[in-house]
This record gives structure tokens, sequence and C-alpha cells, in this order.
């Protein structure tokens, strides 16, 4: 068996499946799927960053706006660039998210 | 939620698939080409119409925009700075007709992404060189050269997920926000007989505006900026 392809050879993989009881299939679906929303819960825990580094940057913003009220403009459309490009770590654990949610990957593996 | 809808098949390479983004894009394309030409018929230099004022108002905002990010000497990269910023923005406010937002498409911002980028490495190519271009990598160090190219590969990546993720978001945000409120209405009305009465989610109206201003007024004027200010950003590292 493990001479030729190992286990990710297509002829052990239907024998894998065909030797399974409906059961198991469900029971193994189950964990993934369970797994997967706590994972895309834990991926969620990327927002903390963005959330501080946004406070920190509009914080900044008031700041200047308070000492320079004449350059209010300038100020908000810097700030609002800076905090959308500081997101973006924020984003990526979404896109995570997102992809465990709606599109998982994992479920086609069994 | 779900995906977009698949209309049509394609049947090329094992069936390309054309989904609801795609033909609302199709949709949105039509309408802005109509428009332009409407905007731009009729013209005239003496006694111009009030049309023509809003438009050269437009392009003159458009074009001072891109000089004072880039400078005066990238004047010509205003017409595709301008088409980006006018198809995502329109794109993610269609969503207020009731049309499923193509910018919440990974593949049309992606498309978009690539396209910055290749006019990003293409200024670089004109403005060094093709020898200057590659040895732009090596700086400041020649072990440093594939930290560079993840980093050059990595920009629009991270431009497609940003736009994406936002719009996506504020989809799945909003779609989860008013199945509650059904839930909670069909709750709050289970003691009605009737049910035709009973089955009006009266909680869905207003509410959901609140949602609706900042996801898709703020989220897309914001996303539509940030996409062009970031390529007018890389454009100009790149060429200097």
């Amino acid at each position: 068996m493990y001479a030729d392809n190992g286990i990710y050879s297509d002829e052990s993989r239907i024998t894998k499946i065909i030797n399974k009881t409906k059961g198991e299939i469900i029971m193994e679906k189950a964990i993934v799927l369970a797994a997967s929303a706590i994972g895309a819960g834990l991926a969620m825990i990327a927002g903390v960053g963005p959330g501080i580094g946004q406070g920190f940057a509009a914080g900044k913003a008031a700041e200047a706006v308070g000492r320079q009220p004449e350059a209010k403009g300038a100020i908000t459309s810097t700030m609002l660039f800076g905090c959308a490009v500081a997101e973006s770590t924020g984003i990526y654990g979404l896109v995570v998210a997102l992809i465990l949610l709606f599109a998982n990957p994992l479920i086609g593996l069994l | 939620m779900n995906g977009p809808k698949v209309i049509f098949t394609i049947p090329i390479f094992s069936g390309i698939k054309v989904t609801e983004s795609i033909v609302n894009m199709w949709i949105i394309m039509a309408a802005l080409t109509a428009v332009s030409v409407w905007l731009t018929h009729g013209l005239r230099v003496r006694n111009p119409s009030k049309k023509q004022l809003a438009l050269e108002k437009l392009v003159t905002m458009l074009e001072s925009l891109v000089k004072d990010t880039m400078g005066e000497g990238y004047i010509s990269f205003a017409p595709y700075i301008g088409t980006l910023f006018i198809i995502s923005i329109i794109g993610s406010l269609s969503s207020l007709l009731g049309m499923r937002p193509y910018t919440g498409d990974l593949s049309v911002i992606l498309a978009w992404a690539i396209i910055s980028f290749v006019l990003i490495q293409a200024s670089g190519i004109k403005a060094h060189g093709i020898l200057g271009y590659f040895k732009s990598f090596t700086a400041p160090a020649a072990f440093i050269t594939p930290l560079n190219i993840i980093s050059e590969i990595a920009s629009p990546v991270s431009m497609t997920f940003r736009h994406f993720g936002n719009i996506a978001a504020g989809l799945v945000i909003t779609s989860l926000v008013y199945g509650g409120l059904a839930s909670l209405s069909a709750a709050v009305l289970s003691w009605i007989p009737n049910d035709f009465i009973a089955a009006i989610p009266f909680l869905q109206i207003g509410l959901p505006a609140v949602l609706s201003v900042y996801f898709d007024l703020f989220t897309s004027f914001l996303q539509a900026y940030i996409i062009c200010m970031l390529t007018m950003v890389f454009i100009q590292m790149k060429a200097e």
C-alpha cells in the first residue's frame, strides 16, 4: 500500500471511503465543521490589532487638528488613508474567516 | 449568505462560469459608457452649457488630485485613476439599487489589482530602463532580493484583499442583520393568529439604514479612494 503512492493515491482513498460507515463520515464532517467555525472565530482576533492602530491614528489626528485647525482637510484624508492601510492585517484575518465559513477547503480533504 | 449566482456558462476550457457579478459589471459599464457619450456630446469653447461646466469641474478635481499626489509630470495617469475610481465607487454603490455589488467578488478586484500591478512595473521599467529596473530589486544589498520580490508581489494581493474584504464584510454583516431582524419580528408577532400579518418583518424597516450609510456610502467611497491612492503612490515610488 505505501510502496506505490502512499495514502494520497486515489485507489487507497476510495477503499478508505468504502470501508467507512455512513455514521463515521458524518461524524468526521461534523468535527471538521466545528473546528472550522472555531477557527473562523479565532481568526477574527486579528481585528484587535487594527482597532488599536486606528484608534491611535485617530487620536493623533484629533491632536493635530487641535494644533492646526486650518489643515483639517489634509489631516483627515491622511488619517483615513493610514487607517485603511493599517486595516489590511485585520482584513487578512477576515478573509481567512470567510474562506473557512463559506468556501471551506478542509471538507474536500476527508 | 451565498456566492454570486452563475447566470450562464461559456462551453470552452471545461466551462467558464459567467456570474451575476460579471453581468452586473457589464450593465454598469454600458450605463457609464452611455453617460460618458452623453456628457461629452456637443462640447463648446464659447457659451458652454451647465453640463459641460460640471464635467470640467470634475476633470479639474481629478487632475489636481493626481498632481497633488504624484507631481506635475504624472498627469498622463489621470484617465486611468479616474476610471478606476468611477468603476469602483459605482460598483459598490450599486448595492443601493438592490444589485449584488461586483466589488464584493474577489476575481473582479483581483483583475483591477493586476492591471495596476502591470502599470506600476511598466512605469518602473519606463523610468529606469530594463537593466535599472532589475537592478532596483538588489537595493540596498544583494541578499535582500527575494524579500524585495515578495514585497512587490504582495502589494496587488493586499490591495485586492483590502477592497474585497471591506465590501464582502459589509455584505455578510448586512445579511446577518436582516436575517436576525426577520426572526426577531417573527418572534414578536407570533401571538397573531393571521399567518400573513405575522410574517411581516416590520423590524427590518429603518434599522438597517444606519448600517447602509456606513457600509454602502462611507466604505464604498473610502475603498475607491484608497485603491486609487495606493496605485498612484506605488507608481510614483517605482518611477523615482
